[in-house]
């Protein structure tokens, strides 16, 4: 148990960041943010305590991580569209600093509620593409999806994000 | 929206907040909290996880109980707002309610032992190392059990004060030296004046003429006996001898 706390407590810093912007990206505020992000290492430490040492070693934690933030979001908003109240996001945290980097930090929130608004799988394709930086193929596997299909969304969420809707499907 | 893709880069980039580390750590019970509680005994602070109670001390300062903890259990530790019914479960256990969990995965099985079996002396009553020691299956390591309850991660709460000398002597105290062990005893109900003669003239039990029952001179069956009842034993043998068997409540020696 002990090799797991290690494991854990590294991967927790290690991937912190990247999974916290994925989750902010995917739920649009702060707020619940922090929540996806605390669950989703919270489920992984439960998965870590249920594997065999061989399949602990051969994973591929990056992937592994967001897979499991992406089902947590799935989860949770299943039957529930992400908040419009919070536009100008988060304030879980008004850490004062300088005004530069209180507008870029608004704009982001902001950016994020737009990102967080899209449906659900245009969402988790950009954020995973162009948030997150995966190759289509790695979007593909994460979300178990073709590489066509990835693409296509990616295409579409971007192209509601530019506020050109002439095309938009319905959903 | 000059350049989208850039913006949702910059999105990646994105921080976690401060403290999310720990907060998830602590989720785990790979991190403690702590806060600091108003008691009988004045300010206590005291260490939480997902598992338990992990650590208590009087520390004068939160920079001293920090520091004092990295050292001790050696697990990250923030400050944070207590689960709401931790600062009852506090006072119901300092009033001799039994209703904390602990969190002792730092310590040996044998540290361990120790810890438990002593939680089981009621408010009040005091057993001696050597009783410890044989509960546990370990007679032969009094000493031990000396060190282990010395080295107590969560003084007051598990109650090592209610642990004392056969000489009566009060013994030597992690929670704040010989005083605070008196003073605490004392603020339970122990008679500890009269403990100590009866341990000075060399008597460790009390005999009831009326039940043929031996004691430890705390123990909660044998408080009540009428004064004119009871009689002063030195030994175990001096006990049988005088046709008395041990209590089966506080266990001075084996029950045949």
């Amino acid at each position: 148990m002990e090799g797991v706390d290690r494991l854990f407590e590294r991967m927790v810093n290690e991937h912190k960041d990247r999974v916290f912007a994925t989750s902010l990206a995917m739920t649009g505020n702060r707020h619940d943010a922090e929540e996806v992000a605390q669950d989703t290492f919270f489920r992984a430490y439960r998965a870590l305590g249920t594997y065999s040492p061989e399949r602990i070693r051969d994973l591929k934690e990056r992937a592994w991580l967001h897979r499991i933030a992406v089902n947590v979001v799935r989860n949770r908003v299943r039957g529930v569209k992400p908040s419009l109240v919070e536009l100008n996001g988060s304030e879980s945290d008004h850490s004062p600093g300088p005004e530069a980097q209180a507008m870029e930090r608004m704009q982001l929130d902001e950016l994020a509620t737009r990102v967080a608004e899209l449906p659900v799988r245009y969402r988790e394709a950009v954020v995973l593409h162009h948030v997150r930086d995966l190759s289509y193929a790695e979007v593909a596997e994460a979300l178990g999806q073709p590489v066509g299909t990835v693409k296509a969304n990616v295409h579409r969420g971007l192209k509601l994000l530019r506020g050109d809707n002439d095309d938009r499907l319905d959903d | 929206m000059i350049d989208l893709t850039t913006d949702l880069k910059r999105l990646g980039a994105v921080k976690a907040p401060p403290g999310f580390a720990e907060r998830v750590l602590a989720q785990v019970g790979m991190a403690d909290s702590y806060a600091r509680f108003e008691t009988v005994l004045g300010d206590v602070y005291v260490a939480w996880n997902r598992l338990g109670v992990s650590a208590a001390a009087r520390s004068a300062s939160a920079a001293e109980f920090e520091e004092w903890f990295g050292k001790d259990v050696g697990r990250p530790l923030q400050a944070a707002s207590p689960p709401a019914d931790l600062g009852k479960k506090i006072q119901d256990e300092l009033n001799g309610k039994r209703r904390m969990r602990f969190d002792l995965r730092g310590l040996t099985p044998f540290e361990q032992a120790v810890l438990r079996k002593t939680r089981q002396i009621p408010r009040g009553e005091v057993r001696p190392y050597g009783w410890v020691a044989r509960e546990i299956g370990r007679p032969a390591a009094v000493r031990a059990v000396g060190s282990a309850l010395a080295h107590n991660p969560i003084p007051y709460f598990i109650p090592c004060h209610r642990v004392v000398r056969t000489d009566g002597q009060i013994g030597n105290y992690g929670g704040g030296g010989p005083e605070a062990k008196k003073a605490i005893l004392t603020l339970e109900g122990v008679r500890l004046n009269r403990l100590q003669e009866m341990a000075k003239a060399g008597y460790r039990y009390q005999g009831v003429r009326t039940t043929k029952i031996f004691c430890y001179p705390t123990c909660y069956t044998g408080r009540h006996a009428l004064e004119k009842n009871i009689v002063w034993l030195h030994d175990e043998a001096t006990a049988r001898a005088a046709g008395f068997r041990p209590c089966k409540v506080c266990r001075p020696a084996v029950v045949a």
